[in-house]
């Protein structure tokens, strides 16, 4: 099966209680479909949902940018450094 | 500009190191900007912070900001290094170094450099209480 391995950080890091997760990506799947499929699996992140970002292949993309197989995908809560 | 200095690192931050990193004969001027852990922060009294990045995209995140300065501003040279994992109140935890010919330049792209880093550059804080932990938010 076709799928993506997604990067997760800080508290959303925390709540999956992984580094990463592998996610399905069957045909038509975007950033955003990418976020929903997390938050379904972790309710807790439901909350969160409308502050995260996703970045696709190091770039912050749009939440209708397509995810392909072989893409590094990440999962960008509000960034907080400085 | 030169391609800027950018870096994320474990250790102390050696703010001398980064400010002799971009003086130059020509430059008349170099800003720095460092950021240091607030204790107490909100009243809380603060044990110590942990930071976590997304280190390749924050790399090219930071370069690209830099970049981007030295397309705004006539800039001689610019540095940022960002540091990682746990952090004691007091110490640095990000320091930013701009030199250029004059210093209306370096002022402003210093400031430029650490709103971007702060609002785009994917690192987290988590500030840990005595009775509790935060993570940082918009």
């Amino acid at each position: 099966m076709n799928a993506v391995k997604v990067l997760v950080f800080g508290r959303v890091r925390e709540i999956v209680a992984a580094g990463s997760v592998e996610l399905p990506v069957p045909a038509g799947t975007t950033a955003g479909s990418i976020l929903d499929t997390l938050a379904a699996r972790h309710p807790e992140l439901l909350p969160w949902r409308p502050h995260l970002r996703v970045a696709v292949n190091r770039e912050y993309a749009r939440d209708d940018a397509p995810v392909a197989p072989g893409d590094e995908v990440a999962v960008i809560p509000p960034v907080s450094g400085g | 500009m030169e391609p800027a200095f950018v870096d994320i690192t474990q250790g102390r931050i050696d703010t001398e190191r980064l400010i002799a990193a971009v003086t130059r004969p020509s430059a008349g001027g170099t800003a720095v900007f460092i950021g240091t852990t607030r204790n107490p922060s909100d009243g809380r009294e603060v044990s110590h912070l942990v930071y976590e990045a997304y280190e390749p995209m924050a790399l090219g995140r930071m370069s690209a900001i830099a970049a981007e300065a030295g397309a705004r501003w006539p800039l001689i040279a610019a540095c940022l290094v960002h540091r990682v994992g746990r952090v004691e109140p007091g110490e640095a935890s990000v320091v930013v170094a701009v030199s250029a010919a004059h210093r209306g330049a370096a002022f402003e792209a210093c400031r430029f450099l650490i709103d971007a880093l702060k609002k785009d550059v994917p690192i987290w804080k988590k500030e840990v209480f005595a009775d509790g932990e935060r993570w940082g938010g918009p």
